[in-house]
């Protein structure tokens, strides 16, 4: 069964330390990027994540190969669509390497170029009712 | 006579929104470029709140506005990426 990068499913840390893992890799380097309950002042309640998801699985892929290339690391990620809620990981990024220089690089690139380029995007729902489609500066 | 192609658009989050869908399909004089598609988009009904020079991906690859875009193509407006 191929792996897909984006899942409406819960997102598994343990998977994708599973999945980076080898005995010649001591160091795991893991990034969760959790629904935080606050935007500028507001409470959120629930954020609902969608993306195009072709291209985000074809960039998904092009950025891991980019981030093995660059480093002697074994890379994973996860995003999660659909509708998350606070506490909720909407994505995750595993990174292991014979040694931690790389694997926290290596991490922080993909997180990086995942914000920067996969096609993903996100509705926040206030707890005051209000909804606005989440735009980065 | 300039022959007209049909292209799919796609859009996404605030532009589908904002013009009522998330797929058109647009005939256009060849060879349209990824910017006249986009200008075509944004003549239609709501289309203005969609910026001049937006995010675009042609069959899921990101593109620039002179790129050519052709019969059978896939066009997706894409607003500011907000994952992770």
């Amino acid at each position: 069964m191929r792996v897909t990068f984006l899942t409406e499913a819960p997102l598994d840390l343990a998977e994708l330390v599973a999945e980076v893992s080898a005995p010649d890799r001591g160091g795991i380097a893991t990034f969760l990027g959790l629904v935080r309950n606050h935007q500028a002042g507001k409470a959120v309640v629930r954020l609902e994540y969608s993306a195009y998801l072709p291209m985000a699985e074809a960039e998904c892929a092009a950025i891991l190969a980019e981030a093995e290339r660059q480093w002697p690391a074994r890379l994973a990620v996860r995003h999660r669509i659909g509708t998350l809620h606070v506490g909720d990981a909407a994505v995750i990024v595993a990174a292991a390497s014979a040694h931690r220089a790389p694997a926290f690089e290596a991490c922080r690139y993909v997180i990086e170029e995942l914000k920067r380029r996969v096609p993903i995007w996100k509705k926040e729902f206030f707890q005051d009712g209000g909804v606005d489609w989440v735009e980065p500066q | 006579m300039a022959e007209l192609q049909t292209v799919t658009v796609l859009l996404f989050a605030r532009y589908a929104e904002l013009l009522g869908t998330a797929t058109l399909q647009m005939a256009l004089p060849e060879p349209p470029t990824a910017a006249a598609v986009v200008a075509a988009v944004r003549a239609l009904p709501g289309g203005l709140s969609v910026p001049e020079s937006p995010l675009v991906a042609i069959n899921a690859r990101q593109a620039q506005g002179g790129d050519p875009v052709e019969a059978g193509d896939e066009v997706a407006l894409l607003p500011p990426m907000a994952g992770g």
